[in-house]
């Protein structure tokens, strides 16, 4: 009786591991695509691959991290058959590389909605940021501290507002609270009055405050004309031209399908 | 006969293979920990990750020293809390509590342990900080935040191990103790308390174990400023947050130094354990039937 059962369980063993083996070379016959890149980007693409795979099931897509400039770089030479960057190539970037741009994403600060402040200008948020401002009364609001909620270093949408806001060589005030999610940071604003975090345009909800920039708040339209100045564009780095799957998927991306995915991400196509 | 011999010989090693497969899993964790982290040690100076104070990867400066502090402040403040608070219920529970009361009580507490950690941070996030922010100041993401909640999550643990261990000190001591004239206080005090105190640090072991490699909840209401606090309000970042926040993200010498962090909580946790074990081997209780 036990050795039958050793025996019957070291046979399905056997089968499962076969069967798993048979399976994996089986599915990565026609077609696979690396996307490498922007953190930001990395969710979106996602989305599309999901939507992508359920009408060509026979092409294997792998949505990898690692940044815009690992984005960037392995386009260039080559390790990655699409580079994401959630950032505009410098001339001695573009080398070689076609841009598909997806749309913009724009980059929303979110404060408390008891807060009365309204609107700051860009210099009053780096300002805000890197400590010189430090109560609410300076820039419109009540008396009271400003509490800053950033986010992890790596982070994409952190990345974005340091290179457009804080500039090179201004820092974010080093005794900042992190958060490590933007879900985190919407918390963390809403049940705090003073406080003060930047997320997504797309993740961006009723529950807390967006609060505008230079007198524009952030909405589809104003991202789209390019007034509402917090804003990244989210591109798809290919090198030389496309082919084969890699082209396929990108036609499939830029047409009417792949629209609607990016519309429904709020990914705001520009019409500058 | 030959039968039952080779049944016998394949259930003798079928259970050591399943009693050895923990150790493997330990080495092949730490041989990969080790693999993915002396890199970073090599690369850096390993004094200087272990002491430095800066930790900020953009300009390629790794210090963990401020982290391993806030580990261990977080730790202590909510062992501090949780221990007596614990060690009281579990006498209760063991020594004075009538029947039909440790019958509600011993689930309650066993549901306390099976609450998720993203549910405990969640609520600490939305109840706790908010009312500390209102309470003393600051923003409420702080070290005492992130204690209080620690000692929530470790109270079960420390509870039921503890419990068991005084309810297994034998029951000819308690006859015994009574039987000189002493009250229930005095023989819970002098008798069973010191016969059970080997449980009891092994109770308080493990809570701290819970306690130092808890990472969800940490993370939701601790602030995970890097820097040395100056009192308990202040935000801090535990070494477990530094790797579950930036493993995401990491490539290269940042990778590697996540892992190096890793290899420091592990000597840490090496470290406290042995501490322990010592303490453990030094107060055992060694009369008639073996130790408890």
């Amino acid at each position: 009786m036990d050795n039958k059962l050793i025996i019957g369980i070291i046979a399905a063993i056997v089968v499962i591991a076969a069967a798993v083996l048979i399976f994996n070379t089986g599915g990565s016959t026609s077609g696979k695509i690396d996307i490498v890149g922007s953190t930001s980007v990395q969710p979106v693409a996602e989305k599309l691959m999901e939507k992508y795979q359920e009408s060509h099931p026979d092409v294997k897509i792998n949505v990898q991290g690692g940044g815009s400039g690992v984005g960037i770089k392995s386009a260039q030479d080559g390790t990655a058959d699409i580079g994401t960057s959630s950032k505009d190539l410098k001339d001695d970037e573009k080398q070689g590389l076609t841009e598909h741009v997806l749309g913009q994403d724009g980059i929303v600060i979110a404060v408390n909605k008891e807060n009365t402040a309204k609107d700051l200008t860009k210099d009053q948020l780096k300002d805000i940021f890197s400590g010189k401002i430090t109560n609410w009364k300076e820039v419109g609001g009540k008396d009271a501290p400003i509490n800053i909620i950033t986010r992890e270093e790596g982070s994409g949408t952190l990345d974005a507002f340091i290179s457009i806001v804080m500039g090179k060589d201004t820092e974010i005030k080093s005794d900042a609270i992190v958060q490590s999610s933007t879900e985190a940071v919407k918390q963390s604003v809403k049940q705090d009055p003073n406080a003060i975090g930047f997320v997504s345009y797309a993740a961006m909800s009723d529950d807390v405050k967006a609060l505008s920039i230079g007198g524009v708040p952030p909405s589809e339209a104003t991202i789209a004309d390019g007034t509402y100045e917090l804003q990244r564009p989210f591109i798809f780095l290919v090198k030389g031209e496309p082919t084969g799957a890699v082209k396929d998927f990108i036609d499939w991306v830029m047409g009417p399908e792949g629209t609607k995915i990016l519309e429904e991400e709020k990914i705001v196509k520009s019409n500058k | 006969m030959d039968k039952n011999r080779i049944n016998e010989f394949l259930i003798e090693k079928g259970l050591f293979i399943t009693a050895i497969f923990s150790i493997m899993v330990i080495f092949v964790i730490i041989l990969f920990i080790l693999m993915e982290g002396l890199p970073a040690f090599e690369e850096y100076g390993f004094f200087n990750f272990l002491f430095g104070l800066a930790w900020s990867p953009n300009h390629g400066e790794y210090g963990v020293f401020a982290m391993i502090i806030g580990s261990l402040c977080v730790t202590l403040l909510s062992l501090l809390m949780a221990v007596p608070l614990s060690l009281l219920c579990a006498i209760f529970m063991a020594e004075v509590a009538p029947n039909n009361i440790r019958k509600i009580l011993k689930p309650v507490v066993e549901t306390l342990s099976g609450i998720p950690s993203v549910v405990y941070g969640f609520f600490g996030l939305i109840v706790l900080v908010p009312f500390l922010r209102e309470s003393f100041g600051g923003t409420g993401f702080s070290m005492f935040a992130a204690s209080l909640i620690l000692t929530v999550m470790v109270l079960p643990t420390i509870i039921s191990i503890s419990q068991d261990s005084l309810r297994a000190v034998p029951h000819e001591y308690r006859e015994a103790s009574f039987g000189l004239g002493a009250t229930n206080w005095q023989t819970i005090k002098n008798i069973v308390f010191p016969a059970a105190l080997p449980g009891i640090v092994t109770a308080i072991i493990l809570g701290m174990g819970r306690a130092i490699g808890e990472t969800l909840a940490v993370i939701m209401v601790v602030g995970n400023v890097v820097q040395i606090p100056s009192s308990i309000f202040d935000p801090v970042r535990t070494l477990t947050a530094n790797i579950a926040i930036e493993m995401g993200y990491a490539t290269g010498l940042h990778y590697n130094a996540l892992f190096g962090t890793a290899i420091v909580l592990f000597l840490i946790i090496m470290i406290l354990l042995l501490v322990a074990n010592y303490i453990r081997y030094k107060y055992k209780v060694d009369i008639g039937g073996g130790y408890l």
